[in-house]
């Protein structure tokens, strides 16, 4: 367990993100708390990732603002240092998968042995301890977004964006890293993550945020939401992952099936 | 025609002393200047890849079109500071491999520069967000640009150096061909041949051509070791 956390809640007023006249997210209004899973869903283009880039200082809005608690605006290093984020494809640097997260240590002042001891450690947690002097870019899809993982906990985050991790991966490699995860939300680190997968939803989320057409549409307790969705968006959305747009098909008699 | 092809391979196995101190000359003369325009290349080629500043498109058409500055120019421009009335003048330089270096670093430093920051925005490119996320400044993400782009921006170097290596004009304004001083590969074919000895202007020929293809070679091996090694 961590010291109080200084960038949590989140808290997201009025935000709005434009681009070339376009509405693409927001207004939004949402309160991100300082503990549990939240699990971000949605249809392709809702803005999912466009929040948790507000939310990471990586996109500034264009009115409204971010805020994270006493800290401020997650553009600032300061803020920034407390987060990690997850990407849908990692982005590893040319180097072996140790260096990698010392690299992310340097970047915070934690240098030489120290460093090293603290890399082997995070890699020893996603089990890619034997693998620390292998190139980064030729290990497997799932050994990479772990190593990202590893890369990210080091940091000892206050909060963890995470952006589809596991949707390019085998369900073998989907458990490693929904496991990391929640090593993660055991050490008291807050987990914000975007999804497609309702299966992983259910077995990640504390609470669930609805999102469709750049706005929030519900937000609700994961149990609640993933049984019982208030709104039609969400519910079309629900039954759309489970196959009821096939169903629909199936009772067509002018539809073949092959 | 062929017995000048045959004595001028003898000269290359006999280790002739005049043909050694060229090629040695030209390589210490081509690496030094390539060694110090890089110096300043490389970061500056990330520099203008990583930051927005007024003028920059500006600078990047001037860096592209500097890549095929005519080597007699160059000359001409290095010969202009350096001679006697020169603000350089005092330095005494002219006519000195010093010079020769002045002028190639001055012919590499374009190339080098801008194939830098088309290597360097690309990386950027990729790496933008998750450098970002980390914590990295884009004046800190320059040294992590140009340490991740190691490979490629070896061919950049070697590009240079092969420019330097291969170019006549500069070096002969700025050197003045000076046997045993300032005469290196180009410059003797060059007057070799007008003098007719064509077994040494061919020995050197022959050399600079291999030190071509081995230089490709090495670049193209460079490559593949990166490709295979780090995936990229």
């Amino acid at each position: 367990m961590r010291t109080m956390p200084t960038t949590l809640p989140v808290l997201l007023r009025n935000v709005v993100l434009e681009r070339a006249g376009k509405t693409l997210l927001g207004p939004i209004n949402l309160q991100l708390e300082a503990s549990g899973r939240t699990v971000i869903l949605g249809p392709n283009g809702a803005g999912k990732s466009l929040l948790l880039r507000l939310c990471h200082g990586l996109l500034s809005p264009t009115l409204g603002e971010v805020c994270c608690a006493t800290l401020g605006s997650p553009t600032r290093a300061e803020v920034r240092r407390r987060q990690a984020m997850v990407f849908q494809r990692p982005v590893l640097l040319r180097r072996s998968a140790i260096a990698n997260v010392t690299y992310a240590l340097g970047l915070v002042g934690i240098r030489g042995q120290l460093a090293r001891s603290r890399a082997m450690e995070a890699l020893d947690l996603v089990g890619l301890a034997s693998l620390a002097e292998r190139s980064a870019r030729v290990l497997s899809g799932g050994e990479q977004q772990r190593l990202a993982l590893a890369r990210a906990w080091v940091l000892q985050p206050e909060i963890l964006f995470l952006d589809e991790p596991t949707s390019a991966l085998d369900p073998g490699a989907t458990q490693a890293i929904e496991a990391a995860i929640n090593r993660f939300a055991d050490n008291g680190t807050k987990i914000v993550m975007v999804t497609h997968n309702l299966g992983q939803a259910r077995r990640l989320a504390d609470h669930c945020l609805f999102l469709a057409g750049g706005r929030i549409v519900e937000s609700a307790p994961a149990a609640t939401f993933l049984a019982q969705p208030n709104s039609p968006e969400a519910a079309h959305f629900l039954a759309g992952e489970q196959g009821a747009y096939l169903k629909e098909r199936d009772d067509d008699p002018d539809y073949y099936s092959v | 025609m062929l017995d000048a092809f045959a004595s001028a391979f003898a000269l290359i196995i006999s280790g002739d002393a005049e043909l050694l101190g060229i090629v040695g000359l030209s390589l210490r003369v081509s690496l030094s200047a390539v060694f110090f325009a890089s110096l300043l290349a490389l970061p500056v080629g990330a520099a203008v890849a990583l930051f927005s500043f007024p003028g920059r498109s500006g600078v990047i058409v001037v860096l592209n079109a500097l890549m095929g500055l005519p080597p007699v120019v160059a000359g001409l421009i290095v010969y202009l500071l350096l001679s006697r009335v020169g603000p350089l003048g005092p330095l005494g330089l002219l006519f000195t491999p010093t010079a020769m270096v002045i002028v190639q670093s001055l012919l590499i430093f374009p190339i080098v520069a801008a194939l830098t920051r088309q290597i360097v925005s690309d990386l950027w490119e990729e790496y933008r967000e998750q450098l970002t996320s980390l914590g990295a400044s884009r004046l800190r993400a320059i040294p992590t640009l140009l340490w991740d782009g190691r490979f490629s921006l070896i061919t950049a170097l070697l590009a240079g150096f092969g420019r330097a290596t291969a170019e006549v004009g500069a070096v002969l304004i700025v050197g003045g061909n000076i046997a045993g001083v300032t005469r290196v590969m180009t410059t003797a074919i060059a007057l070799e041949t007008n003098k007719g000895n064509l077994t040494l202007a061919l020995a050197l020929g022959a050399i600079l051509m291999t030190l071509t293809l081995l230089i490709n070679g090495f670049a193209y091996g460079v490559g593949e070791f990166s490709r295979r090694r780090y995936g990229a």
